[in-house]
């Protein structure tokens, strides 16, 4: 099969494919095996293709980061999309429709500081406010606004880690899985600000014109309750 | 030299001018032709004429002090200097009024959003008949208006804005919980939505079945049928209020494009009962909306139902020119 290209049918939102963005990285694979679990055959997006558009089992699946699917579903070019609680928390201000808790992809969003190190409430009490760098600005000005505690947030794009190892920062705000990449960092966690799986959201108009496909893609793709 | 301009403010050059002032004169030829005169109102009002209107609405307006000291405000939609105009300077008219109107509009925007900061809307309000018939023959109004337009595609999605405070109040949900469920229901999350219903103690299973089903059934009139089996007196008079309109939609000859939505809630303050939003396929974003709101006037002191609609004119542009290019490739 030839990878499709970008043309009118594919950006004119008429009948067509149900357009579903998925999150290359941390929930990729994840992603690809729930797909896999509702029947749909995600061979070669496994692959190496480096195409970013799949046609599989009547879905269109748009491939980007993670932090792109809010963008593309509030503007309805996918109809729906795969991404992390983060990520909507981080861009709350995005309209999409969030439809359905997938239950995988679990990470908490913490407050880190290096390993018995008091420096965190330390530069708080006697300079008033930490010094936080983090990839979630937004996350970490709202939890610390709600706290009733200042800091100094500092955006960073890479490893986040780094920042207390050298002075940038008196601690950071990230997302953790396992907690290893800390421990390796000698950090440790000081407080859990929220938990995350991923989530099925939906472009607004999508919602109301596609109701009973939409519908029954969340009813598929709906995990069993445990307990 | 570039001098520049307010991100979210935009120069209109002649080009596109003409293909809005087009689109402006066949709403305003429409609504003229339903009897809806057009009105125009100051950009500027006094923000405590404003805020009289809001009620507990999240809209940004901006706000300055004039040279005197007085708090000023650029309005934020259509339909509260309306109900002031109507107030003042129909006081002592005898209802129905009939109103139209296209003109610019001004809300704080977030940085970096590509969100607007002016916009033009279009619409009309019919002040002084009451539902259904009043807000009948809105919708006809509305839908002759996209029809006219070129957007014969274009749905408009009807709910009732008094559905969940009277469900709320009817379970019984504690009054800091009603208003956390009503935000979730307000941005459609329904994740967050299950979150908030299942730390409520005040609710049963069936309570907790029927707010988690009814943000879901939308579609024809099969789902009036459906939301009644849920049962309970709040769900049965929103059905009934919106099983009313319907078939006064039906007698008008304009339900086919209607989809009854019971997840329907719109966030601005003022609307009871009918509310409606306006969607095109080829536009990922809505085109407008509107509703019944039948405390506004009150609040001016001259208490009237009242109904009307607003469209996002650059959008039903933008609409316009994405059908427009479907149906070319459709001939092809």
């Amino acid at each position: 099969m030839s990878p499709p290209t970008v043309e009118a049918p594919i950006r004119a939102r008429l009948g067509g494919p149900l357009k579903l963005a998925i999150s290359r990285g941390a929930l990729w694979g994840e992603t690809l095996d729930a797909l896999d679990r509702i029947g749909l055959d995600t061979s070669q997006l496994r692959g190496e293709s480096r195409s970013l558009i799949f046609t599989v089992g009547g879905l269109t699946l748009v491939t980007m980061r993670p932090s792109d699917v809010p963008t593309y579903v509030e503007a309805g070019a996918a109809d729906l999309g795969i991404t992390g609680k983060d990520v909507l928390m981080e861009q709350s201000d995005r309209v999409v429709y969030e439809i359905l808790d997938l239950a995988f992809g679990a990470c908490r969003m913490v407050l880190a500081g290096r390993e018995h190190d008091a420096s965190l409430s330390e530069t708080e009490r006697r300079a008033g406010g930490m010094r936080i760098a983090t990839k979630y600005p937004r996350i970490a000005e709202l939890y610390f606004e709600e706290t009733g505690r200042q800091a100094e947030v500092i955006e960073v794009k890479g490893s986040v880690e780094l920042a207390p190892l050298v002075g940038l920062a008196d601690g950071i705000v990230d997302l953790v899985a396992t907690g290893r990449t800390l421990r390796e960092n000698g950090l440790e966690v000081h407080e859990e600000i929220a938990t995350s799986t991923a989530r099925l959201v939906a472009n607004r108009v999508s919602h109301k014109l596609r109701a009973t496909e939409v519908d029954d893609l969340v009813e598929r793709l709906r995990p069993a309750k445990v307990g | 030299m570039i001098h520049p301009i307010p991100p979210g403010t935009r120069d209109i050059l002649p080009d596109e001018m003409r293909e809005l002032r087009a689109l402006q004169a066949t709403l305003i030829e429409v609504f003229e032709s339903y009897d809806y005169g057009q009105v125009a109102t100051p950009t500027l009002e006094y923000d405590e004429v404003l805020q009289r209107g809001e009620g507990r609405s999240g809209i940004g307006a901006y706000r300055f002090f004039d040279e005197r000291g007085e708090l000023l405000a650029l309005r934020s939609d259509m339909t509260i200097p309306i109900a002031r105009l109507v107030a003042s300077r129909f006081a002592d008219a005898e209802p129905p009024l009939r109103f139209g109107y296209v003109g610019n509009a001004y809300r704080v925007v977030r940085p970096q959003r590509g969100q607007v900061r002016q916009f033009m809307h279009a619409g009309i309000e019919l002040i002084g008949s009451q539902a259904p018939e009043g807000t009948a023959e809105v919708l006809e109004v509305l839908s002759t208006a996209l029809d006219a337009v070129g957007l014969n595609r274009a749905v408009l999605g009807l709910g009732d804005a008094d559905l969940y405070r009277q469900l709320l109040t009817e379970l019984g949900v504690e009054e800091e919980a009603r208003h956390r469920i009503l935000d979730r229901l307000a941005e459609h999350n329904l994740v967050g939505l299950e979150m908030e219903v299942d730390s409520s103690e005040r609710l049963d299973a069936h309570g907790r079945e029927t707010l988690l089903r009814l943000p879901g059934m939308r579609g024809g009139a099969e789902v009036l049928d459906e939301a009644r089996e849920l049962g309970g007196a709040a769900v049965e008079r929103a059905a009934q209020r919106l099983q009313a309109t319907y078939d006064a939609l039906v007698e008008r000859g304009v339900a086919g494009r209607v989809q009854l939505d019971l997840g329907l809630l719109r966030d601005l303050g003022y609307y009871t009962g009918a509310i409606v939003e306006i969607y095109d396929p080829a536009l990922g974003h809505i085109l407008g909306g509107g509703g019944r709101y039948d405390d506004l006037l009150g609040r001016f002191g001259r208490p009237l139902p009242a109904v009307g609609f607003g469209l996002y004119l650059e959008r039903v542009h933008l609409a316009q020119m994405e059908e427009e290019r479907v149906g070319r490739e459709g001939t092809k």
